[in-house]
C-alpha cells in the first residue's frame, strides 16, 4: 500500500498555546483513519491545516505527492473537505448548492450535471433537490454537507465530526455512507470524539489529547496496550459520592485502574468477575448503593481512559 | 476569472431571494419616491411644488438699475417656463403668502441695493455712500417647499455672485487707473458710473447664466420632471443599503462556513475577493437598473440620455461598492456591517441630497457631502434629467470612479492586515 498522506511534525501554535504539539503519522491509499480524541483535543485544528485553511506553525504533510505547505492548490484538488458545522447556502437549493461548490472544484457543463445528479443519488436527496436548504431537517443539510465534500471525487476524504448534534437515524445514515464511500475505494480521514464511531469505521486510529498524538494503530494493536483487561462499569446514586470509593477500589487486588467518570465509576481489571465480590462489598462497606454493573471488553475507551486517565466525555 | 464571474452570480440570486432585503432594496425606494411625489403634487397634477411655475414672490423696494435687473431675470423668457412670478410691494404681505403656503419663495430687494453697489451722481463726493455695507437681499423661503425655494435662492445667489464680480472688478480697476494717473479723482466718478451701468446691462445680458438647462443641446424645450430628482435620490440612497449588505455576506459567509470552504477548494483568495466585489456591483447595479425601469414604466419619468444614465448608473454603484467594501474591512463582524451601514444609507441619504436639496444646507455640509457617492450621482442624474447628456458627466463620473477606486485599494489592504481567516 502506498500512503496518500504523510504528515511530518505537524505543530500549531496560537501565541504561547500549542494546540498541535508535532503530530506524525500516515494515512495508506484505501483506508478508513480516524482521529479520536475528546473535545479540544486538536483534531479540527489539525484538519485545518491538512485542508490548507490553516498555516502550519512548523513541520508539513504532504498528500497526493503535493506539500500543504508549499503548493497548497494542488493539494486542494485532491481533498474534499467535509467540515463539522454545516457550510451552505441555505437560501439555495439543494441542487444550486451542488452545482455551485462543483463549480468551483472546476467541474462544468453536462459532467457536473450528471455529478450533481449522482450525488443526489448517493445522498438520498433527488426528490428534495429543488427545495432550499433552509427547509430540510438536520440530518438532511448533513447529507448535504457530505455530498458537497464528494462533488469532485476526491482521493482523500476529511470528514470533520459529521455526526455531532443530529440524530441517530441520520447518523446511522451518516456512518453506511462513509462505510460506501470506502468500499468505492476513497480514503478518508475521521475525526470524532464518539468511539463506537471509530470502532465501527476505522482500519486505524490515532489517538489525541491536548494536542498530541498519544496511540496510533489498528482496534486491536491499541486495546493489547491495556492488555487483556475488561472494564467494570458502577452505577450509583447521584446523592453518593463515588470519589470516596477508588481509594478502596484501588487497593484490591488486580484493580489496575478506578477512576471516577460523571456519577460512574470505571475500574480496569483483568478479570471482571474476580473483582465483582470486593467491588460489592468495598461499597457496601462505605454505605453506597451500586444502581447497576456493566461489564465491556478492552475497547478505546479503556485504551484512552489507561493513556490519560481520563475518560473520552471528560 | 470565471470563478469570480459564478461567485458574483451566485451572490446576485441569494440578494434577490432575501425577502428582507429585497423590501430595503427596491420596495423602500420606490414607495418612499412614491409618497414625495404624491406630497409634491406630482402625481395630482398640481405643478406648484414641482421644478416649474415655481410660484416667486417678488418685492421690489430699490426700483433702480440693480433691483430691477434681479426682478427681470425673473420674468425673463428663459426661466417662463420655470418660474411663476407675481409682484408686491409690502414685505410684510409677501411672507404672510409664504406662511399660508401660497408660495415657494418671496424676494425681498430693499430700497438703496442699487446704489449700494453702483455709485451714482455725486457719491462719490460722499465718502458715507462709497463705504456704506451692501443692503443685502432677503429671499424668504417656505420650508414645506424645499425644492422651488432652493432654486429661486439659487437665481437670486447666481445674481449676486455676478453682481459682486463686477463691482469688484470695477472698484480695482478704478483704483489702478487712478494711481497709475491716468485718471484724476474727478474723472474716476464718471469711470465708475460707466462701469456700473456696463455692470447693470451684463447683469441682465447674462442673468441667466444660472442654468437650470431648460432646453437641450438641440434648442429643444425640456419640463424637469420633480420626480427626476426624487426617484434618483431615494435608489442611491439605498444603494448604500445594498452595497453595506453586500459587504456584510463577506463576513457571513466567514461565519457561516463557506468562506472558509471556499478557501480550501481549488480557488485563490484573490478570486474569492474579487467575486463578492462582483456580487455588490451586480447587485447594486440591477437595484438601480430594475428602479429606473420601474419608475419609466409606472410614473413615465424621462430619466434622459440612456446611455448617460447607464453609465452613471454603473459610475454610482462602482462608487458605492468601494463604500461598502470599506466598511466591510473596517468592520468584525456582519453586525456591525449591518449598523454601520444603516447609518451611513441615511447619513449619505441626507447629504447626498435624497431628502433636502443640497441647496438648502450649510456650506459646509455641502462640501462635506462630496464624500456621498449620492451627491454627485444625484448632480449627474439631474443634468441628464434637464437634457444633459453623457458629455456633460464628466464631473460626477470622475469623482464616483475615483472614489470607488481609492476605497477598493485601501479595503484590499485592510483586507490582507485584518486576515478573513484565522490562519
Amino acid at each position: 500500500m502506498t500512503s496518500i498522506l504523510e504528515v511530518q511534525n505537524l505543530v500549531k501554535n496560537y501565541g504561547d498555546f500549542q494546540a498541535v504539539k508535532g503530530v506524525s503519522f500516515n494515512i495508506e491509499e484505501g483506508e478508513i483513519f480516524s482521529l479520536l480524541g475528546p473535545n479540544g483535543a486538536g483534531k479540527t485544528t489539525t484538519i485545518s491545516m491538512l485542508s490548507t485553511l490553516y498555516t502550519p506553525t512548523s513541520g508539513d504533510a504532504v498528500i497526493g505527492g503535493h506539500s500543504v505547505t508549499k503548493d497548497p492548490m494542488a493539494v486542494r484538488g485532491v481533498i474534499g473537505v467535509v467540515p463539522q458545522d454545516l457550510a451552505l447556502y441555505e437560501d439555495l437549493t439543494a441542487r444550486e448548492n451542488l452545482v455551485f461548490w462543483g463549480q468551483m472544484y472546476n467541474l462544468s457543463g453536462k459532467a457536473l450535471h450528471a455529478r450533481v445528479d449522482e450525488v443526489l443519488e448517493q445522498i438520498g436527496l433527488t426528490d428534495k433537490a429543488k427545495d432550499r436548504v433552509k427547509t430540510y431537517s438536520g440530518g438532511m443539510k448533513r447529507r448535504v454537507n457530505i455530498g458537497v465534500g464528494l462533488l469532485h471525487k476526491p482521493r482523500l476524504l476529511f470528514m470533520d465530526e459529521p455526526t455531532v448534534g443530529i440524530d441517530p437515524q441520520s447518523r446511522r445514515a451518516i456512518l453506511d455512507t462513509v462505510k460506501d464511500l470506502n468500499k468505492q475505494g476513497m480514503t478518508l480521514l475521521y475525526t470524532t470524539h464518539y468511539m463506537e464511531e471509530a470502532e465501527e469505521l476505522s482500519n486505524r486510529v490515532g489517538i489525541i489529547d491536548h494536542g498530541e498524538l498519544i496511540a496510533i494503530g489498528s482496534q486491536k494493536e491499541l486495546t493489547q496496550q491495556v492488555g487483556q483487561s475488561e472494564t467494570l462499569i458502577l452505577h450509583i446514586n447521584e446523592n453518593d459520592d463515588p470519589q470516596a470509593l477508588i481509594p478502596s477500589f484501588r487497593g484490591i487486588t488486580d484493580v489496575l485502574e478506578a477512576n471516577v467518570i460523571g456519577t460512574e465509576i470505571s475500574i480496569i481489571t483483568p478479570s471482571a468477575k474476580d473483582v465483582l465480590a470486593s467491588v460489592v462489598s468495598k461499597a457496601n462497606e462505605r454505605g453506597i448503593k451500586i444502581r447497576s454493573i456493566d461489564i465491556r471488553e478492552p475497547n478505546l475507551e479503556a485504551v484512552f481512559l489507561h493513556l490519560t486517565g481520563r475518560a473520552l466525555r471528560d | 476569472m470565471l470563478k469570480t464571474f459564478l461567485i458574483g452570480i451566485k451572490d446576485l440570486r441569494l440578494a434577490f431571494r432575501d425577502r428582507a432585503a429585497l423590501i430595503l432594496m427596491l420596495a423602500a425606494p420606490f414607495v418612499l419616491t412614491l409618497g414625495l411625489g404624491l406630497v409634491t403634487g406630482r402625481f395630482s397634477g398640481n405643478n406648484n411644488s414641482g421644478l416649474s411655475d415655481i410660484p416667486v414672490i417678488i418685492v421690489n423696494l430699490d426700483n433702480e438699475q440693480l433691483g430691477n435687473a434681479l426682478a427681470d431675470v425673473f420674468t425673463s423668457e428663459e426661466l417662463a417656463d420655470l418660474m411663476e412670478p407675481s409682484a408686491s410691494s409690502d414685505p410684510e404681505a409677501a411672507r404672510k403668502l409664504i406662511d399660508e403656503d401660497e408660495a415657494a419663495a418671496v424676494v425681498i430687494i430693499p430700497e438703496g441695493f442699487t446704489r449700494s453697489i453702483v455709485p451714482q451722481q455725486g457719491d462719490f463726493n460722499n465718502p458715507d455712500a462709497v463705504t456704506a455695507e451692501p443692503v443685502r437681499i432677503e429671499v424668504y423661503t417656505n420650508p414645506s417647499r424645499p425644492t422651488g425655494a432652493g432654486i429661486v435662492k439659487a437665481v437670486v445667489d447666481e445674481f449676486l455672485s455676478r453682481v459682486n464680480e463686477g463691482s469688484l472688478s470695477g472698484g480695482v480697476s478704478i483704483v489702478q487707473l487712478m494711481l497709475s494717473g491716468r485718471i484724476t479723482p474727478d474723472q474716476a466718478e464718471a469711470a465708475g458710473i460707466a462701469m456700473g451701468e456696463r455692470l447693470q446691462t451684463g447683469t441682465t445680458d447674462s442673468a441667466l447664466a444660472i442654468k437650470i438647462n431648460s432646453s437641450t443641446a438641440d434648442g429643444e424645450e425640456v419640463d424637469f420632471d420633480i420626480l427626476a430628482y426624487l426617484a434618483p435620490g431615494m435608489a442611491l440612497m439605498f444603494l448604500m443599503y445594498t452595497v453595506s449588505y453586500g459587504g456584510r455576506s463577506i463576513l457571513a459567509e466567514k461565519t457561516q462556513g463557506t468562506l472558509p470552504r471556499l478557501l480550501v477548494s481549488p480557488t485563490s483568495a484573490s478570486q474569492i475577493l474579487g467575486g463578492k466585489v462582483f456580487g455588490i456591483f451586480l447587485t447594486g447595479a440591477a437595484q438601480m437598473l430594475i428602479l429606473i425601469g420601474a419608475s419609466s414604466l409606472l410614473f413615465q419619468l424621462k430619466w434622459g440620455d440612456p446611455i448617460g444614465v447607464i453609465v452613471l448608473v454603473f459610475a454610482a454603484v462602482f462608487g458605492a461598492t468601494g463604500w461598502g467594501m470599506f466598511i466591510t474591512a473596517l468592520a468584525r463582524t456582519p453586525a456591525q456591517v449591518a449598523n454601520v451601514g444603516m447609518s451611513i444609507t441615511l447619513i449619505f441619504g441626507i447629504m447626498g441630497g435624497s431628502f433636502i436639496s443640497l441647496d438648502q444646507m450649510p456650506p459646509a455640509i455641502q462640501t462635506f457631502s462630496k464624500i456621498a457617492p449620492n451627491s454627485w450621482a444625484l448632480d449627474g442624474f439631474t443634468t441628464l434629467g434637464l437634457g444633459g447628456t453623457l458629455a456633460d458627466l464628466s464631473s460626477p463620473l470622475v469623482a464616483l470612479l475615483s472614489m470607488g477606486t481609492i476605497l477598493f485599494l485601501v479595503s484590499v489592504v485592510l483586507f490582507g492586515k485584518k486576515n478573513l481567516v484565522q490562519k
